[in-house]
């Protein structure tokens, strides 16, 4: 993997461990409300659909669609490796849930939006980063 | 409905040098612009009882963002200050002058000195542009908000506007073509302000080959950080018509944010949080988009001015592209004038309060060769992009 790029990493809280870290068990998490089943992201301590405090960890399919894209070509610090694509994927469980990531595993000049994709994780001590692929 | 705002008036404006590398102090250069504002109103630093700035002192933030705080200002000038707020969580930096008027308008101060400043291209050097956030390696890690798009080299608002512009494409068939003229008018409007920084012609060509920064924007989509201040004097407006200046006064504001204040849940990509703002405004006047003379509208990236002038009502929803299509309609002499200084993109990236300060040159007709014709009386100042935005619909004295 000699070209991985650089990535800055996020910083670990207990707030957002089960998000970075599910892809050890290849997983996709998001908080859940117990009672209106609204999944949450980012992180918060209240469901903003019903306010109720009772949430649990979900996993997702990791299925979605792009919802938009941009590919980047700018270095926008030293070990970036352009161009590569930055999209925003809508999930399939809950419209407007939506992931900033990276495609891969796809041309660049293959991009669509309204792409079906799926997640693949990418390990980088300690988490794993969600990405996306063109569903096969 | 009580429309507070309409209390407040622009009385006095100032802006420093302002170009790429200067070199100087930024609290110099906000010191120039203060006082030239203050002089500019016909008053004396004794007169000036509030302060407001966007976005504050800040220690971290892309390098030269903010150029001095509240405090940094007073102490240079001995204010005494019956009111002052400084701060990032505003309507888009704007807000700051919005805040002004309230404050005017409910009485807790009479005249407020409002300043931005920003010192970007000397604080990045001879680098290229800076990202935001931490430099890719080592031990940062990002946190906030920042987590959910830093690890994937999205480092930039160049790429969260560039993820906008995108959808507002395959929504609605903008083109690359269409989207040239936000940065052919401003490059055509440069051309005629002494104090922008590039003024040679642009053609759609030179455009279209340019190097892409991140698509669908290419280097021109993107504004030019520079050093400079804008100041401001905002009083009361029963007091205006007795200062130097003929005032200029403050019709309606628009600082709403309903969506997700976020750069990927908000609702409609294509709209950002300029929709509510804009809607908010056209509910507290009279006038409408007709009335408009001219309209100075935020473009630290080309689309941003697009999404405003659709958010505004200059053209519907989605049909930004057609309306700026050959540049006719958006040019000095055409039926809204845009980014009459140049904008951001071709006169300076002086974070949103160039635009106001072109408004009120424009409304006194000092614009010499760049002054739209026919003695402009509505003028329309609008800045921030994403999820915050602010605006403010101003009129001839």
């Amino acid at each position: 993997m000699a070209d991985l790029p650089i990535r800055v990493l996020p910083a670990l809280t207990p707030e957002n461990e089960h998000f970075w870290t599910g892809g050890a068990q290849g997983a996709l998490r998001f908080l859940r409300c117990i009672a209106c089943r609204q999944l949450i992201h980012p992180p918060a301590p209240i469901c903003p659909e019903c306010l109720s405090r009772k949430l649990e960890i979900a996993t997702v399919s990791g299925r979605g669609i792009v919802h938009t894209y941009t590919i980047n070509h700018q270095t926008w610090f030293p070990g970036m490796i352009t161009p590569f694509v930055i999209a925003i994927v809508e999930l399939a469980e809950q419209p407007g849930l939506r992931l900033t990531t990276n495609l891969v595993n796809c041309p660049i000049d293959r991009v669509k939006i309204g792409m079906p994709v799926q997640v693949v994780f990418e390990n980088r001590d300690p988490v794993w980063i969600p990405l996306f692929e063109p569903v096969p | 409905m009580e429309v507070l705002e309409r209390k407040a008036a622009i009385t006095g404006i100032g802006q420093s040098e302002v170009g790429r590398r200067l070199g100087r102090d930024p609290l110099a250069l906000t010191v120039d612009a203060c006082l030239e504002a203050i002089e500019d109103a016909g008053l004396t630093r004794s007169d000036i009882d509030g302060l407001s700035t966007y976005p504050g002192a800040m220690m971290a933030g892309a390098p030269g963002f903010s150029g001095a705080g509240i405090v940094d200002v007073q102490d240079a000038l001995r204010l005494n200050l019956n009111w002052y707020c400084g701060g990032i969580e505003f309507p888009g930096q704007l807000g700051a002058v919005i805040n002004a008027c309230m404050a005017v308008a409910t009485g807790v101060a009479n005249h407020v000195l409002c300043f931005r400043t920003v010192w970007e291209s000397t604080a990045q050097g001879g680098g290229p542009r800076a990202g935001i956030g931490g430099a890719g390696g080592g031990s940062y890690r990002a946190s906030g908000t920042m987590q959910w798009t830093l690890p994937y080299g999205a480092a930039s608002a160049a790429n969260w506007i560039a993820l906008m512009a995108q959808r507002h494409f395959y929504e609605y068939g903008t083109t690359r073509e269409q989207l040239a003229w936000i940065a052919l008018n401003a490059r055509r409007n440069a051309a005629k302000n002494p104090r922008a920084i590039y003024r040679e012609p642009l053609s759609l060509e030179q455009y279209l080959a340019a190097r892409i920064i991140s698509s669908p924007f290419v280097l021109y989509d993107c504004d030019v950080p520079v050093d400079g201040s804008t100041a401001f004097v905002v009083s009361r407006r029963e007091w205006a018509r007795d200062l130097r200046r003929p005032p200029v006064a403050v019709e309606a504001a628009g600082c709403a944010l309903y969506g997700r204040p976020s750069w990927d849940q908000f609702d409609d990509l294509t709209t950002m949080a300029l929709r509510d703002a804009a809607k908010m405004m056209w509910t507290r006047t009279d006038l409408r988009p007709s009335d408009v003379d001219v309209a100075e509208l935020y473009d630290g990236f080309s689309f941003i001015a697009l999404c405003w002038l659709e958010a505004l009502g200059f053209c519907g929803k989605g049909e930004g592209g057609a309306f700026i299509e050959g540049g006719s309609r958006i040019a000095l002499d055409g039926e809204i004038p845009l980014n009459t200084q140049g904008g951001q993109l071709s006169a300076g990236r002086l974070h949103g309060f160039g635009f106001l300060h072109e408004a009120v040159v424009q409304l006194r007709g000092e614009g010499a060769e760049r002054q739209v014709p026919g003695s402009p009386q509505v003028a329309l100042a609008a800045a921030g992009g994403g999820p915050l935005g602010g605006c403010l619909l101003l009129t001839r004295g």
